[in-house]
């Protein structure tokens, strides 16, 4: 490989990208978006659920219930009912998510062991669902000491204890948008010269493959660099979250992931025959990245057959890199398996990529 | 020794024959002129020699290496320009010659001297910021150009460069070609000009993949002596329709008032082209025209089409 054709194809790339506005709008703008958009919008412990509460007890014990119940923030009352049947009616036509109602034998109930309380909820939402379980958990009579506690399981979360999911959110941002944006790059890359024409003119040259494939990734590792950059200070900024372990392994884990994203990018770029396949390609990528990596949902729920296809997923092991560094403050040497699940992923995409490509028309 | 030499060359594209046994010498230092209907397999023929595309059969040695084996140690030597404009329309001239430089390996010195060289050379010294993508159709085959001799190859393949330019701009192309052509480069050029083909030393003509003649233009339209004819007539419209019926005439083109004839060289054509006119009543005149390369060009395709159905039928 001569260093010199290297740098060549190199700065063309760069100075290509330079004057591709729209490129350049998404590397900063996807990253921006992506974390405000799941910072704020998709926060996943929900607060301030409308509800309908219907005391039809009335006693001192079933409205101290009712406060404590507000008093968690999960709920906020959005309508005094009178009957049972009311709350139901909000919540099927959508003006409440959760109902409480307190039966009119309360006491006695609640004096005999039964089921005194019922928390009615919107189960088209699992979100809520869970939120309901949280209420569920409210002690029946918090004021008497020794008063029974209904299925008050205690729940410890380690590393979040505030439960709030930014935290858990803003790491594995970085890699989905690591995913999203660097596939599509290299996708498009080689197609992008097909189609212009381009390619038939640098095949005639003495250009390597390795010359050509390196060199066009290779601007797109700093870019990838700088868009972790961006969210991480987001994330510091906007939702302080704390980065636990030490800065240069969340690069390190973020350089693979970059350059694995690259290499698969290449390799979709030598196979499509448009840019409009490339970028159809690249859904099929990204469409498990986020429902299989552990990003959307947790990694041991997912049935077997689901894991093992993640496992071949970069994103899936960067996540376990990134949440390891990040909040629970180890370093990459403790998490190797992981680091070389993604060597393993470049060596093998980026050899698969220069194989594939020939310096040939047909 | 010839700089092109292929034998036997055939490449196809499924059921279609794109390229069909053919045989090729190009001399050093010549300018050889590729002539031929779109689709009758320039350049994939060029392709071939430049190792880009693969031949189905056949042997191909250019500048003394075997193709496509040899193909990587060749590229250093030829220079290869594509009938699409295919530099980098988002990069400025003087990127794309510099980003050329580089890959085509020339030392950084050399490579910066070439450059500046080839900017003034090639009348782009006010438009170096340029992106190439704005400039006009003829400005973009000089660049081409300019990026295909950066490595001053020994041999220059162009495939069909002024297929998209003005007249003007053809005619400064073709002297840029000459003046690499007087330093010493063999230059292959496919074109479906006549006048381009006329100026090159020897040409080929290709026709549906087959080689259908081959030689330098003088000969070429010199082996045509006494098959080429004007014809006057009072009524060319029609004395064309009859003509075109008449067994033996290969083609009737009518240029101004006069009717341009070619025969296929039997000497019994031209009395019943005479007694044709005569009964639908036209008064015309005919006399011997000198055959150029248009004759050539229809008598060897259109000729070699009515041989080659004959052997289909």
């Amino acid at each position: 490989m001569s260093w010199r054709r290297f740098l060549a194809v190199m700065i063309k790339e760069v100075r290509q990208l330079r004057r591709d506005r729209i490129t350049l709008a998404m590397i900063l703008g996807v990253p921006v978006m992506q974390l405000v958009l799941f910072g704020y919008a998709i926060n996943m412990n929900l607060r301030g659920l409308p509800a309908g509460i219907a005391d039809e007890a009335g006693t001192q014990a079933s409205r101290a219930l009712v406060m404590d119940m507000l008093a968690t923030g999960v709920i906020t009352p959005a309508l005094a009912a009178g009957t049972p049947q009311e709350v139901v009616d909000a919540l099927r036509r959508g003006r409440i998510s959760i109902g409480v109602v307190v039966p009119q034998d309360f006491e006695a109930r609640r004096f005999e062991g039964r089921e005194a309380v019922q928390v009615l909820v919107d189960g088209s939402d699992t979100t809520v669902q869970a939120a309901a379980a949280q209420l569920a958990q409210v002690p029946l009579d918090s004021s008497a000491p020794g008063a029974r506690r209904t299925g008050q399981v205690g729940v410890v979360s380690f590393f979040n204890p505030q439960r709030r999911s930014a935290l858990f959110i803003v790491p594995g941002l970085v890699g989905v948008i690591l995913t999203m944006t660097m596939v599509l790059f290299t996708a498009v890359a080689i197609v992008r010269e097909r189609e212009r024409g381009n390619m038939e003119l640098l095949i005639a040259t003495p250009v390597s493959r390795t010359e050509l494939m390196v060199g066009k990734i290779a601007p797109y590792v700093l870019i990838g660099l700088r868009q972790t950059s961006v969210v991480l200070l987001l994330g510091r900024w906007l939702f302080g979250v704390p980065i636990a372990g030490s800065l240069a392994d969340v690069y390190g884990a973020a350089m693979l992931l970059i350059i694995a994203n690259l290499a698969l990018g290449l390799l979709i770029s030598t196979r499509a025959q448009s840019q409009f396949q490339a970028m159809q390609m690249t859904f099929f990528v990204f469409l498990p990245s986020i429902l299989l990596s552990g990003f959307m949902f947790p990694f041991d729920g997912m049935p077997r057959a689901a894991q093992w296809l993640a496992e071949v997923l970069p994103l899936t092991h960067f996540l376990r890199l990134v949440r390891g560094v990040m909040l629970r403050g180890a370093d990459l040497l403790e998490l190797w398996q992981d680091v070389l699940a993604l060597a393993a992923f470049i060596a093998v995409m980026m050899t698969a990529a220069i194989l594939r490509f020939h310096k040939r028309l047909d | 020794m010839n700089a092109i030499r292929a034998r036997g060359l055939t490449r196809r594209f499924g059921a279609l024959t794109a390229v069909d046994r053919i045989d090729l010498d190009v001399p050093r230092g010549h300018v050889y002129g590729f002539l031929g209907p779109n689709g009758s397999g320039k350049s994939t023929t060029i392709r071939m020699l430049c190792g880009l595309l693969m031949p189905d059969a056949g042997e191909i040695e250019v500048l003394g290496l075997s193709v496509p084996r040899e193909a990587e140690a060749l590229r250093r030597r030829i220079g290869y320009m594509t009938q699409k404009f295919s530099l980098f329309e988002d990069l400025s001239v003087r990127e794309n010659l510099d980003f050329l430089a580089s890959v085509q390996g020339l030392p950084r010195a050399d490579g910066r001297r070439r450059v500046e060289e080839l900017l003034v050379e090639y009348a782009f010294a006010d438009r170096q910021r340029q992106l190439a993508g704005t400039l006009s159709g003829g400005q973009k085959q000089r660049l081409a150009l300019a990026g295909a001799v950066i490595h001053r190859p020994e041999l220059l393949l162009l495939d069909e460069p002024t297929s998209a330019v003005d007249p003007e701009s053809r005619r400064s192309f073709w002297e840029k070609l000459f003046d690499l052509a007087d330093a010493g480069t063999t230059l292959l050029v496919s074109t479906h000009y006549m006048d381009e083909a006329e100026r090159c030393h020897r040409i080929a003509i290709l026709d549906r993949g087959r080689l259908v003649a081959d030689g330098t233009p003088a000969d070429l339209t010199a082996a045509l002596a006494g098959r080429s004819l004007r014809v006057v007539a009072d009524a060319p419209r029609r004395a064309q329709q009859v003509l075109t019926g008449v067994a033996g005439v290969l083609s009737v083109a009518q240029i101004g008032n006069a009717l341009r004839v070619l025969t296929d060289g039997a000497p019994a054509t031209l009395e019943p082209a005479r007694d044709e006119l005569e009964r639908a009543g036209i008064v015309a005149r005919a006399e011997a025209a000198v055959p150029n390369l248009e004759d050539v060009f229809v008598a060897a395709t259109r000729g070699q089409g009515a041989a080659r159905d004959r052997e289909a039928a």
